[in-house]
């Protein structure tokens, strides 16, 4: 038997904090995008013990500015993808400027050293991301993932989809099933 | 605390391939280290040796003697100790129908080997660039299909 869930990563994430927070025993309060603000000083053991038990996660503590900026952008960015609410007639590059008040030009220059690629490309990756995941889990048509993140057109979003994954839409669901059809087959 | 440089390993029986493959990884941006093997025997041996330096991604030669890409690639997929490696197909051609197969037997990326050094490079800088993506946003691999 298999279960398909749907995940809410931001809960997910938030949850994990806190209960690890909890579980070392620190007073903090989670701002959201990222950010923890710790209510007492802590000890360097319990840094690092809060650091080992974050790791399990694969939650990683950012120590150098330039990577807490970063991060933040990718955040604005992916939150901007996933809520549908937000996305309507604003502009990336003027919601980013006015979320983290740097310029744009600044934003895209430092992102751009950090991660190896643009924040164009990034939110490229992150939108046909978002529909792989929405094909694959919620079975939603190309015409009503277009419309959900906005595109033009299917066209847009399938040629898009093409550029950047070499695949079309339809082979990538064929794969997907196919693989699902195998290891249904292996475990019974 | 990122790691500074990414770990390649090609699995190809033919030297010029293995040769062009790790010049062009020496000119790119990126820092990556990489081993090559001659075949897929000593590929899996390496890969299931204790203590092994699992590469990030693995290039795949199809037509290999004495064991080859897709043997090494069903392999690989039983044994979850290799989950995080993402795989890509290196090969010189192959049917529509060859490509879509290596990808549901678990493949991540299909490479038509290119002809010119150019390409190569641009080729394989995609390719890291797009598998750190995954690796530094949490991206859900098994969503990780990517042909060039």
């Amino acid at each position: 038997m298999i279960l398909h869930v749907k995940f809410d990563f931001n809960a997910i994430c938030r949850k994990v904090l806190e209960t690890k927070l909890l579980e070392h025993d620190i007073k903090h309060k989670i701002i959201g995008f990222g950010e923890v603000e710790l209510l007492e000083k802590i000890s360097e053991e319990k840094l690092k013990n809060l650091t080992e038990a974050f790791n399990g996660y694969h939650i990683e503590i950012i120590e150098n500015q330039k990577g807490v900026l970063v991060q933040k952008i990718k955040d604005v960015i992916t939150n901007m993808i996933f809520n549908d609410d937000i996305t309507i007639n604003i502009k990336t590059s003027d919601y980013l400027k006015d979320t983290l008040g740097h310029s744009y030009g600044y934003l895209s220059n430092l992102f751009s050293e950090i991660t190896y690629t643009s924040i164009e490309n990034f939110i490229i990756i992150q939108k046909i991301e978002y529909t792989k995941q929405l094909i694959v889990n919620e079975d939603l048509s190309l015409t009503e993932i277009a419309f959900k993140l906005n595109y033009s057109s299917v066209a847009h979003l399938s040629t898009q989809f093409k550029n950047t994954t070499g695949i079309t839409p339809s082979a990538f669901q064929r794969v997907i099933t196919k693989r699902r059809e195998l290891s249904q087959g292996q475990t019974k | 605390m990122q790691e500074d440089y990414i770990n390649i390993i090609l699995a190809d029986d033919d030297d010029d391939d293995r040769l062009f493959f790790t010049d062009a990884f020496d000119e790119l941006k990126i820092t990556t280290r990489v081993k090559t093997f001659e075949d897929g025997v000593y590929l899996m041996d390496y890969l299931n040796a204790e203590n092994t330096l699992l590469p990030n991604v693995l290039f795949l030669d199809l037509n290999m003697p004495r064991k080859s890409g897709m043997e090494c690639l069903k392999e690989i997929k039983q044994n979850s100790k290799f989950n995080d490696i993402a795989i890509a197909i290196y090969s010189t051609s192959a049917s529509e129908e060859d490509i879509e197969n290596t990808f549901v037997m678990g493949a991540n990326i299909y490479i038509k080997k290119p002809s010119d050094f150019k390409i190569l490079k641009k080729v394989l800088s995609e390719v890291v660039t797009i598998n750190w993506q995954y690796h530094t946003n949490g991206l859900n691999k098994d969503n990780f299909l990517l042909r060039l």
